[in-house]
């Protein structure tokens, strides 16, 4: 399989590489989920894992949602350091009591005595014509829930980092991978590159300065944005282009700098728009200083509010396009 | 001989520190230990069935009594302060199970786990809970067994994983515990709970198969008191044989209100579990007093006389209590001085638990997560920041 020191490497290598050293790490971490052993992950993501570490601690488990994410949150429960793979975060809908009452809850219903370190991992949100029962974001409904961390990683070096992060938590932690990001080659920093490489749960990342406006998005959606960002700036408009990384716990500080310093506000995901992370974004940034900076009401960008469909001109439009948030950024600015 | 007195002046001193009255009988007078014949259990794919002889000593008779009758009180005494409001809520009693609770205790270690649903409060004592602390929990204190945050269905201690509210969801978490049990390699087991009601519940059927596969040393325990909150099992099961709903999973049928039916059957599935056969599943006979819940008078599906009934002649307590007096295993003195004893100490963890304060409202957001730095939570409205520690 290689190591992680070469230099452009996918989001897929960087999550198995993020698994492989935590697994070598400490003891008590090990893989279950669907296909993650034999056939090497439903997605590719555990390829080689099996062959290093065996049947103990890269479990295959039948097609049973809510008893496998149950019994991996009883192993947490009882001491080990499980990570639960979805083959995809839909199919977490029906093991979801056990991700939200048995997991996130139970800190604090047993008033600190019973902690739950445990990550819930596996591709969220669209992929590219799998249709309405398989392409739905998750990214709302975890982030609605305390007592979970919420992370979506958007480039290969945030799914390392935040999955050792996510990893090492003691907390129950639900990542949201992307599976049309799997495959995306991106250029590995030097301190990326180590095996000690974290990035914090909780902090966004400004990934492009800019002064007219701050788009804030996560996951896929950040390199919709950078491009659009590129466009516009041959316009003569510059973008400030947020990575939240985390979910939840939201960096509400970071989006405050950034729009009392732009004025203008988008915000870019592939949800659906009805109490989705970008209405979350807008009603915390009324709620603080930065209400008082915004030039123009905030605009958010999201999937459009229906199941997905399957022909492909359907699917394309459906999500937020390059154009779209073009579009949107023009009129948020009133150019 | 002389043990037997010691063990009883420790004991007498240990619960309340008052002088003992001696009975009038010395204690030589009485049988150390005597043979029972006890109901053999059903069993499925099965060679071998538990012992229907068993032993039980006089100090062990002693200490199951006392524990029983500690449950009961507390339990009454529940319903006492729930009447009153004091408890509110949820509160689901477990009068009538009590010999389910302490025989399983008898035949595992405290170092081996246990979890069940929400009828917990008597496993919450097995399993090293105090009497106060879990009055304290039901009247929602901060000397409650969670600090108040949890209430009755949501207490906890160690190696016992609750006290769960969602019908079934404990199942399958007592088999990643016994999982851990596995990986660990630490010949411990996990005994998981789980009611008639739930019994039907597809994700207990998941976890038959995971836990079969992978050998898990997990007993599975069916505590079957005949109803799921007003359904009874006939209108609620197409099969009512719980202990062969493992099918590929032994199972074995016991009369749950028999203690030393359920010690000696839990015996039998712990040394199925530790050597290293896989899971085994374990159907108790049992029956609640109360209805389902406080809210449920308990009548209004099923008869008085059927309570009665089972009071008059099966009574886990009184089963006991006659085990030993004809036995001359314990005299009548001696276990009036228990319930005394007993009485007292309901008596005193319920003026703990009604006088104790509630939590700090500082208290309100903490424990989200453990081992992080504080972080602010919002409160109700925009401008109130509250703070969360772990």
């Amino acid at each position: 399989m290689g190591d992680s020191s070469g230099s452009v490497l996918t989001a897929a290598l960087l999550c198995f590489f993020a698994m492989d050293e935590e697994l070598e790490r400490d003891e008590r971490v090990f893989l279950l989920g669907e296909e993650v052993a034999q056939y090497d992950g439903a997605y590719k993501v555990s390829r080689g894992l099996w062959k290093k570490y065996g049947d103990k601690r890269i479990i295959d488990t039948p097609i049973t949602e809510m008893g496998f994410t149950g019994i991996a949150v009883g192993a947490a429960m009882a001491g080990l350091r499980p990570i639960c793979e979805f083959m995809t975060f839909n199919f977490s809908m029906q093991a979801i009591d056990q991700v939200i009452n048995s997991a996130a809850k139970t800190y604090y219903m047993s008033a600190g005595l019973q902690s739950v370190p445990i990550v819930f991992r596996g591709p969220n949100g669209a992929s590219a014509g799998v249709a309405a029962q398989h392409s739905q974001c998750f990214a709302a409904w975890y982030g609605h829930c305390p007592g979970l961390k919420v992370v979506s990683p958007w480039n290969a070096e945030d799914a390392k980092g935040l999955l050792k992060s996510a990893i090492r938590d003691d907390n129950p932690v639900v990542f949201l991978e992307n599976e049309l990001m799997y495959g995306v080659p991106f250029e590995m920093s030097e301190e990326s590159q180590s095996k000690d490489f974290t990035i914090p749960i909780g902090k966004a990342k400004v990934e492009r300065q800019g002064t007219h406006v701050t788009m804030v998005t996560h996951s896929r959606y950040v390199s919709h944005c950078l491009d659009a960002a590129a466009v516009l700036a041959k316009e003569g408009i510059e973008c400030e282009v947020i990575n939240l990384r985390t979910i939840r716990p939201l960096d509400v500080d970071c989006i405050e700098t950034s729009v009392m310093k732009t004025n203008h506000l988008v915000t870019v995901e592939g949800g659906w728009p009805q109490f989705g992370v970008g209405a979350e974004i807008c009603a915390r940034v009324m709620e603080g200083p930065a209400f008082n900076y915004l030039d123009a009401p905030a605009t958010r960008v999201t999937g459009v509010d229906i199941p997905m469909p399957y022909a492909k001109i359907l699917e394309d439009n459906s999500l937020p396009q390059i154009k779209d948030i073009i579009f949107s950024v023009k009129k948020t600015l009133n150019v | 001989m002389l043990s037997n007195i010691s063990n009883v002046l420790r004991a007498g001193a240990q619960k309340n520190g008052a002088a003992l009255v001696m009975s009038a009988r010395s204690y030589s007078d009485f049988t150390t230990q005597a043979s029972f014949e006890i109901k053999k259990c059903d069993i499925h794919k099965l060679d071998e069935a538990p012992a229907t002889e068993v032993v039980m000593t006089r100090d062990e008779g002693l200490q199951y009594y006392r524990t029983m009758q500690t449950m009961r009180r507390m339990e009454l005494k529940a319903d006492q302060l729930y009447k009153q409001k004091i408890i509110r809520g949820f509160c689901h009693l477990y009068d009538g199970q009590e010999a389910c609770a302490v025989g399983i205790e008898a035949a595992i270690n405290l170092t081996d786990h246990l979890i069940t649903a929400y009828r917990a409060h008597g496993y919450t004592l097995t399993r090293g809970g105090t009497v106060r602390e879990i009055m304290a929990e039901l009247t929602g204190r901060r000397g409650g067994i969670a600090k108040g945050k949890g209430g009755s269905m949501h207490m906890y201690s160690k190696n016992f994983y609750g006290g769960n509210g969602i019908v079934g969801a404990q199942v399958p978490l007592g088999a990643g515990v016994a999982l851990a049990c596995k990986y660990f390699g630490n010949n411990e087991l996990c005994v998981s709970l789980y009611g008639d009601g739930a019994a039907n519940q597809g994700q207990i059927f998941e976890t038959y198969n995971m836990a079969a596969l992978w050998k898990l040393p997990a007993i599975f325990i069916c505590e079957n008191n005949r109803y799921g909150m007003g359904t009874s099992v006939e209108r609620a099961a197409a099969s009512t044989d719980y202990y062969k709903r493992g099918d590929f999973i032994p199972g074995l049928r016991v009369d749950g209100m028999d203690i030393l039916c359920v010690r000696e059957a839990t015996r039998f599935a712990a040394e199925h579990c530790r050597s290293g056969k896989g899971p085994i599943l374990m159907e108790l006979q049992t029956y609640r007093y109360h209805g389902h819940s406080m809210s449920d008078p308990g009548v209004s599906y099923r008869t008085r006389e059927e309570i009665q009934e089972v009071r008059g002649k099966s009574d886990p307590i009184s089963l006991l209590k006659d085990r030993m007096l004809s036995n001359n295993m314990a005299s009548v003195e001696e276990l009036k001085e228990i319930d005394v004893s007993v009485r007292k100490e309901i008596e005193d963890a319920a003026q703990f638990a009604t006088t104790d304060p509630e939590p700090p409202l500082e208290d309100l957001c903490n424990h989200i997560f453990y081992n992080d730095p504080p972080l602010e939570v919002r409160g109700t409205n925009p401008w109130t920041k509250l703070k969360s520690v772990s």
